[in-house]
């Protein structure tokens, strides 16, 4: 019996392989196919042959079609459940007081390829060996959490006697922040360099610039209050979740160049939705697979039931140049080939004057160029010419 | 009609600018006249009319070409400027180049060195799949940081540009304009070499031709003028234009002529110069534009082509045809649903070009003798000659039947079968135009099957539709093959069916399956008789002491043999264990070869949009004519039973005992007393925040917080005492239609009123309405609803409400724009691509975007609900049901 098992056994084995160097079915299909397969018990040679045969079958019937316009297919289904979409904008992520852009302004602005989102976000997982620890997770938020002058003071004025900027510290905030006096007047001095001096009195901190006029007072005070403190530029706020037995950091506002480099953060597991953020730190297959990513996440937020394969188009056409293009104007419609094709777009009179004077000629491979000229569109029955002599 | 073996195509358009020469060459009349017609109502030769440019008027012919209206395309003349204007769109351009020469040797201010540098760059560019357009900006922007020129040592002067078209040269003593004499000049001495450096292409245009000399006049035919119904002639935008450009350039010879001051002569000339600014684009900034004498400006050249109603968009990429119908649409489940049902009035206008052959000349014989009145008849008739004869004006119709003979073609009334496409607007999806088979019916409306209605998102509410018929046999087969209804169950977005039972179909199933269902023999054959059940009954569920068969065993007859799925219904409660087969509420459904054993029909089994589900499992294995014959059949049947049964809704089945209400009246009360105590707590300061968020926030969200949970109870009680047999709570279960919050609204509770996710808060300074006190933050004062539908709202309830249900429209229409723009953008970015017979995804022009689509090649529409193959019924195909 066990050697009959194992007889079958290397026979599928064998059979997996040669599937596997043909490039019969996808990966996915096929390690489903045999984490499947093994599961049944007692099966013969030629049950499973047959199977496997039905499996790769059934994958050729479902391949695309030559000429099949997948551009135009993917576009409406992305496009039409648009219409059934909110347009409110904020949706609370678990955490009450971090919201972010859902719906059909986030699934815009992906398209749109925007420099920073509406409302930029970060999830940050932590190292192993210290991600079930709450205070190690507290502390690392700390670090990560831009933190301000002016968050931590209670007031700050012009003090017209001392002819200085009169800091009193919030020892609270300071607390929670895990500050001292000390570090904030370094962090001024540091800022302001030697165009002034920092004195600290207990929880007050007094800056005399060197140039005491009352307008070089006002303009300083407002330059300190900017002075970063602590944490990473450009990320005003950190919450700390615990998710399974593991904390996780979120963050409104985002700067992954900078989280990468904060210690007790897994490098490995730090996500953002900056997609233009994820380019420039990471490369563009990375932000290829952000877009599918958050698109996707849109998408099923709303309850809205797309194919990957859809957002899979859209994304790898938004990044075929190895930089991200939006889908629009100034993106890949605006560096379409026919001139005629932009015209028929938006700003018409631009695109018509330039080919006049460039001389270009449109080589009427696209499907709105031909339109325009009254032929066959060059997709699905008219991407093929058909000859007979009767 | 197909023409023979050779395809004449548009291979490639080439832009580029005319010059002076060619403006004169196409021109048939030089224009001098700044005038129309005369008295007699004449065009004027060489006025703006003159007959020479074509013709607008029936019955005349072309004095250039001879033809009639229609025939003539028009014909192009001419105006001799007496001095040049700048074309308004290039100003940007040359301005560009000017910076970029020198401004005595007006050669490129570039070493050698540099030119020859960027001129090898300029060949390898193409090759390395670069734009040269690029390189040229780069090569502008370089040239025109030199302070000297390169080769003849002049200095440069700095160039600026006043929109729209005066070019100053800056100098030190003050800044000098540049006349477009001046400009014309510099540029025609710019060599060819280094135009091409500077992105501009000789071959198609010389700079120097955007500086006009002479301007061409449209063909009458472009800018037509209408006749009002009092005689008065109104004239076309564009011809006014005309008209003013003339006069000026008339004005400004005569003054040349005459030796005129130079002051008057730099003032005409630049009048001039606004007509023909304008004459181009009405809407350049920086200057007015022109108006037409009622004060509405005047839509020129680039109006004509810009925008959402320009040439472009509106007559260029859409277009409009003969052959089509639109009226208002309406239900008729006797349908199928690849059927339409056509108006006979719309049948007898539409018709299909049919050839007459030896095997059809009796029956096309019969088609012309009926005539265009008689339905199933012919319009016209075309014989071999190319001769069309109109049989509205035939008076015996018989003789000229007689004369018929094969190759003739008979235009023919749209009839029972032909196919013709069928459209919704807007057209989201491809599934908004699909190929239906006429049925030409009495009455004046469209009427479609109501299982097309989710693809198409139609409903009857006065919605009109619009039809097609295809003119070619080739159309028509693409149609049959491609298009029609049952090809297009499996939406392409998530690859299971779109089309599928809706409303009734659903409650109707829920009672003919449901276990407490049981038929006679006679109800059994009535029901079976409409569905046209050919096959045999089953054997009764119970056989004495009559026999009775259960709607579960009805149900099974329409479900294809070899159909074997198990999933959840619809009215599944998601009980913490499931217990399958066993389910006390009938909810989950088994079906063995296409034996419905379990459960009970609802959405989930066959409900549109639904996938994975029993309706979806028949299409994937038994193909779409399957699906349509059982989803058609079931149709009838189920329409027939609930029309028999009876289902309504009305006032009574809302209404709730006097107990449940006073129960639902605690249950507020109470809510609107915790209300008041998170109020008092938030005053006196002892509410604490959430975290991140301000007392206000926090107080605001508990609120929500607490007359949620009150709505939602009383909901329940409201559900407790309607009981299942409620019309209503059927069809909020079984996914027909409504939902419990719907009912609950109805008989307990409308609830919180919200306008952008808070309370309502705003109206009067600290207060929603007068009724209140100024900072009442209570339930009422900020749009808490207490009654339900039924009960009826108060008027302060009803002021809530409206705001809230407002906020919901706007809603609609904001997101209909911003998602159709963003339609209308992907759809341009992605329209070119296709899949190659390599199964690559390329671009029009051949550029690579993927390798595979999708990753993995799969079709969307082919996959099952995303998945490539399904792994689980391959091997219950091969090893059966038992082996899993």
């Amino acid at each position: 019996m066990s050697k009959k098992s194992s007889s079958i056994e290397s026979y599928m084995a064998k059979r997996f392989e040669k599937i596997r160097e043909d490039r019969l079915l996808p990966p996915r299909v096929l390690e489903e196919l045999e984490t499947k397969l093994r599961q049944i018990e007692s099966l013969t040679k030629s049950e499973f042959d047959k199977i496997c045969d039905h499996v790769i079958d059934s994958y050729e019937r479902s391949l695309v079609e030559p000429g099949e316009a997948v551009g135009t297919v993917a576009a409406q289904s992305i496009g039409e459940p648009g219409t059934q979409m909110t347009l409110r904008t904020f949706h609370y992520a678990g955490v009450a007081e971090l919201s972010v852009t859902q719906g059909l302004p986030r699934l815009i602005e992906i398209v749109d390829a925007r420099n920073i989102p509406s409302t930029p976000t970060m999830k940050v997982h932590l190292v192993p060996e210290i991600a079930g620890d709450r205070e190690k997770a507290r502390e690392v938020a700390r670090n990560i959490e831009m933190v301000l002058v002016e968050s931590v003071a209670s007031n700050i004025s012009i003090d017209l006697l001392r002819q200085a900027i009169d800091i009193r510290l919030d020892p609270e905030l300071m607390d929670d922040k895990g500050l001292t006096p000390e570090d904030i007047s370094v962090a001024i001095e540091a800022k302001i360099k030697n165009k002034g001096e920092v004195e600290v009195d207990g929880n007050t901190i007094f800056v005399y610039p060197l140039n005491d006029t009352l307008t070089e007072l006002q303009r300083f005070s407002e330059k300190i209050r900017e002075v970063m403190v602590k944490g990473i530029q450009d990320v005003s706020h950190v919450v700390i979740r615990k998710e399974g037995d593991e904390y996780v950091l979120y963050t409104e506002g985002s700067n992954l160049q900078d989280a990468l480099e904060v210690e007790g953060i897994n490098h490995h597991r730090v996500y953002t939705n900056n997609l233009s953020e994820i380019f420039q730190v990471l490369g563009i297959e990375a932000t290829r697979n952000a877009i599918i990513k958050e698109a996707m996440n849109v998408l099923d937020e709303q309850g809205m039931d797309v194919d990957i394969r859809h957002i899979i188009l859209v994304a790898d056409m938004m990044t075929v140049e190895g930089e991200i293009h939006q889908i629009g104007r100034h993106g890949i419609s605006g560096s379409k080939n026919s001139a005629l094709a932009r015209a028929a777009f938006e700003v018409t009179i631009n695109h018509l004057l330039g080919a006049g004077i460039a001389g270009t000629v449109d080589p009427l491979k696209g499907i709105t160029e031909n339109v325009i000229i009254g032929q066959l569109i060059p997709l699905g029955t008219g991407a093929i010419d058909l000859l007979m002599t009767p | 009609m197909l023409s023979g073996l050779s395809i004449k195509k548009i291979d490639a358009v080439e832009f580029g600018l005319l010059s002076p020469d060619d403006i004169r060459k196409m021109s048939v009349a030089q224009i001098v006249v700044a005038d129309t017609y005369d008295e007699d109502g004449y065009p004027i030769s060489s006025g703006i009319m003159d007959p020479r440019l074509g013709v607008i008027d029936p019955g005349q012919r072309c004095r250039t070409c001879g033809n009639r209206v229609g025939n003539c395309p028009g014909h192009f003349g001419h105006i001799e400027l007496a001095r040049p204007v700048m074309h308004e769109g290039y100003a940007k351009v040359i301005h560009k180049v000017l910076r970029a020469t020198c401004r005595q040797c007006n050669r490129l201010l570039l070493s050698e060195d540099e030119i020859d540098e960027f001129e090898q760059l300029f060949k390898r560019y193409p090759e390395m799949g670069e734009r040269t357009a690029v390189l040229s900006k780069e090569i502008l922007k370089r040239a025109a940081k030199a302070k000297s020129c390169p080769h003849c040592g002049a200095e440069q002067l700095k160039l600026k540009l006043e929109k729209p078209t005066s070019i100053y040269e800056v100098g030190e003593s003050g800044s000098v304009r540049l006349t477009p004499i001046d400009i014309r000049e510099r540029l025609e001495n710019i060599s060819d070499r280094e135009y091409r450096l500077m992105g501009i292409n000789p071959d198609a245009a010389r700079l120097e031709w955007a500086i006009l000399t002479v301007l061409p006049v449209p063909p009458v035919t472009v800018r037509p003028s209408i006749t009002l119904e009092s005689g008065v002639r109104s004239e076309d935008d564009l011809s006014h234009k005309l008209i003013d450009i003339i006069r000026i350039n008339q004005r400004l010879r005569e003054n040349l002529d005459a030796g005129a001051p130079a002051l008057i002569v730099e003032d005409l000339w630049e009048l001039l110069q606004y007509h023909v600014t304008t004459y181009f684009d009405n809407g350049v900034s920086g200057i007015p534009p022109a108006r037409h004498r009622s004060g509405r400006a005047l839509r020129t050249l680039a109006q004509r082509l810009k925008g959402k109603e320009g040439r472009f968009r509106s007559n260029l990429s859409g277009k409009r045809v003969d052959f089509s119908a639109r009226t208002v649409i309406s239900p008729d489940p006797n349908l199928s649903m690849n059927e339409v049902g056509v108006p006979e009035q719309i049948a007898k206008i539409l018709t299909i070009p049919q050839r007459v052959t030896e095997w059809n000349m009796e029956e096309m014989k019969a088609l012309v003798i009926r005539g265009p009145e008689r339905h199933p008849g012919a319009n016209y008739l075309i014989r071999t000659d190319g001769r069309r004869v109109d049989l509205r004006f035939v008076k015996d119709r018989t003789i000229i039947a007689e004369t018929i003979e094969p190759g003739f073609i008979v235009e023919r009334h749209l009839s029972d079968g032909d196919i013709v496409l069928f459209n919704r607007q807007p057209s989201l999806h491809r599934m908004s135009i699909m190929a239906h088979e006429v049925r030409v019916m009495p009455y004046r409306t469209f009427r479609l099957s109501l299982y097309v209605c989710p693809p198409y998102n139609a409903d009857f509410d006065g919605d009109e539709m619009n039809l097609h018929v295809p003119q070619s046999e080739e159309a028509r087969a693409e149609a049959r093959v491609l298009m029609r209804v049952q090809e297009q169950i499996l939406s392409p977005r998530y690859g299971g069916p779109i089309i599928g039972a809706l409303q009734d179909y659903i409650s109707a199933a829920f009672l003919l399956t449901r276990k407490s269902s049981l038929y006679t023999l006679d109800r059994v054959n009535q029901l079976m008789a409409v569905t046209k059940y050919a096959g045999k009954l089953p054997e009764p569920a119970i056989l004495s002491p009559v026999q009775l068969w259960t709607g579960k065993q009805i149900f099974s007859m329409f479900i294809p043999e070899g159909i074997n799925i198990s999933f959840k219904a619809k009215i599944c409660r998601n009980c913490p264990v499931c217990t399958k087969e066993d389910c006390e509420y009938d909810a989950y459904v088994v079906i063995r070869d296409g034996n419905l054993e379990y459960g009970v029909v609802d959405e989930k089994a066959f409900g549109a949009g639904e996938p994975d589900s029993l309706f979806h499992r028949i299409i994937k294995e038994k193909g779409p004519t399957a699906a349509r014959v059982f989803m058609d059949s079931v149709g009838r049947l189920l329409v027939r039973l609930i029309t028999d049964r009876g289902f309504s809704f009305g006032l009574d089945d809302v209404t709730l005992p006097k107990a449940a209400s006073d129960r639902i009246k605690v249950i507020l009360e109470e809510a609107n007393k915790k209300v008041d105590q998170l109020i008092e707590a938030y005053q006196r300061g002892e509410l604490d925040p959430n975290p991140g968020q301000t007392l206000l926030e926090t107080l605001e969200q508990r609120i929500m917080a607490v007359l949620a949970k009150a709505r939602d109870s009383a909901g329940e009680v409201a559900g407790e005492h309607l009981g299942l047999e409620n019309s209503a709570v059927i069809m909020a279960q079984t996914g027909a239609r409504g939902s419990r919050l719907n009912l609950s609204q109805m008989a307990a509770v409308v609830g919180q009123q919200a306008v952008r996710g808070e309370r309502i808060k705003r109206g009067y300074k600290g207060r929603t309405l007068p009724h209140f006190h100024k900072g009442d933050l209570g339930a009422r004062a900020r749009g808490f609803v207490t009654s339900s539908y039924k009960s009826g709202l108060d008027p302060i309830e009803y002021w809530f409400h409206a705001a809230g249900g407002r906020e919901g429209l706007v809603d609609t229409a904001v997101r209909t724009s911003t998602s159709g723009y963003m339609q209308r953008r992907l759809m341009t970015a992605l329209q070119d691509l296709k899949v190659e017979t390599d199964g690559t995804v390329r671009t029009a022009s051949g550029r690579v975007v993927q390798f595979k689509f999708g990753d993995d090649g799969v079709d969307p529409s082919k996959s099952d609900h995303g998945r490539a193959v399904n792994i689980d019924i391959a091997i219950e195909k091969v090893l059966g049901k038992g082996r899993i």
